[in-house]
């Protein structure tokens, strides 16, 4: 009876083990879904860098890019922030909107972060972190496609890709609000 | 008396505005932080960071406080937004149960199983008795003969 319990039980013992690292490593401790896809955007208010009010219930009806921030953010920031400056250009004219969103900065150095990529979209800090906790921020870069209806559709954790900015969009001005 | 009502009448206004204007107890905002994981730690909660999310964290928490919420909306809040892994404690319920039970559960097996063992043990050791074969006279007889060897030596 003791010999085949230990010849059985000790390699079962060890196959629920087995099986928890195996969905361990299959996994990626890095992604972290957010519960807020498909969820309606909370919406914000904050002035911009330029002095103007920017709000997202003013949007409504169109598709909006939410992107969050920061003059610190090197690499991932400067690399993508090239893109948005070129997207919000070539999408200018279609019913979409560019925000940027600035946290956990000093107003002079995301200041010349603007100037440096010659940003045209409205810019605005969020000194508080109140939109950012609203948006379940962990870092930045993180951008947030909000559709027509004004849900939150895709959240896009790291520098963007243009491919991914472009397909994005795209899907959603082509949906009907 | 109607100085009286007037007086309660003013104790009251008085205690409306205290409510209004309490300021926020710092050990209520300190409880609800060390709930809630810091976004950008390994392993730290919001009380315990110095980052910056985590201070601004505790100042969402002290608005809301301040707006009059409980501290259970506001842990709720934080689910809302991050998820349950903003919980640094999994909740007692659904799937997480099984992190709360399994540890209990395998203790308890551990204790039957050992307890099982040692009551298996001990009936063994009571089940075989020590055997004492009567010692033949031809067996004594050599025996006494080489004592008494030993003691002439």
């Amino acid at each position: 009876m003791n010999r085949r319990v230990l010849r059985w039980g000790i390699p079962l013992a060890a196959v629920p083990v087995l099986l928890l690292l195996g969905y361990g490593f299959r996994t990626d401790p890095r992604e972290i879904p957010s519960p807020l896809i498909g969820k309606p955007a909370t919406p914000f208010s904050l002035k911009t860098f330029d002095g103007e009010p920017i709000s997202l219930e003013a949007l409504r009806g169109r598709v909006v890019v939410v992107n969050f921030w920061a003059s610190w953010c090197y690499p991932a920031c400067y690399e993508e922030a090239p893109l948005l400056a070129q997207a919000s250009d070539a999408y200018r004219g279609r019913d979409v909107t560019f925000v940027g969103i600035d946290i956990q900065d000093k107003e002079e150095a995301a200041r010349k972060f603007l100037t440096q990529f010659n940003f045209t979209f409205p810019n605005a800090p969020d000194p508080l972190g109140r939109v950012s906790v609203d948006y379940g921020v962990y870092g930045v870069p993180e951008t947030f496609f909000i559709d027509r209806a004004g849900r939150i559709r895709w959240k896009h954790v790291g520098a963007l890709t243009e491919d991914v900015l472009r397909q994005r969009i795209d899907l959603l001005l082509a949906e009907r609000a | 008396m109607i100085r009286i009502v007037a007086m309660m009448w003013a104790l009251c206004a008085l205690c409306a505005a205290a409510a209004v204007a309490a300021p926020v107890d710092e050990e209520t905002v300190r409880q609800i932080a060390t709930q809630l994981r810091c976004v950008v730690c390994q392993s730290l909660s919001v009380a315990d960071s110095p980052s910056e999310t985590a201070s601004q964290m505790r100042g969402v928490i002290r608005e809301r406080l301040a707006a009059g919420q409980t501290p259970e909306q506001i842990t709720a809040y934080f689910v809302d937004k991050y998820g349950l892994w903003i919980l640094l404690a999994p909740p007692r319920q659904g799937f997480s149960l099984l992190v709360w039970v399994i540890p209990y559960a395998a203790l308890l097996g551990g204790l039957v199983l050992v307890g099982l063992a040692v009551r298996r043990w001990s009936r063994r050791s009571q089940a075989t008795p020590v055997e004492a074969k009567p010692v033949d006279e031809a067996t004594r007889q050599r025996i006494r003969q080489e004592l008494a060897e030993l003691d002439r030596e």
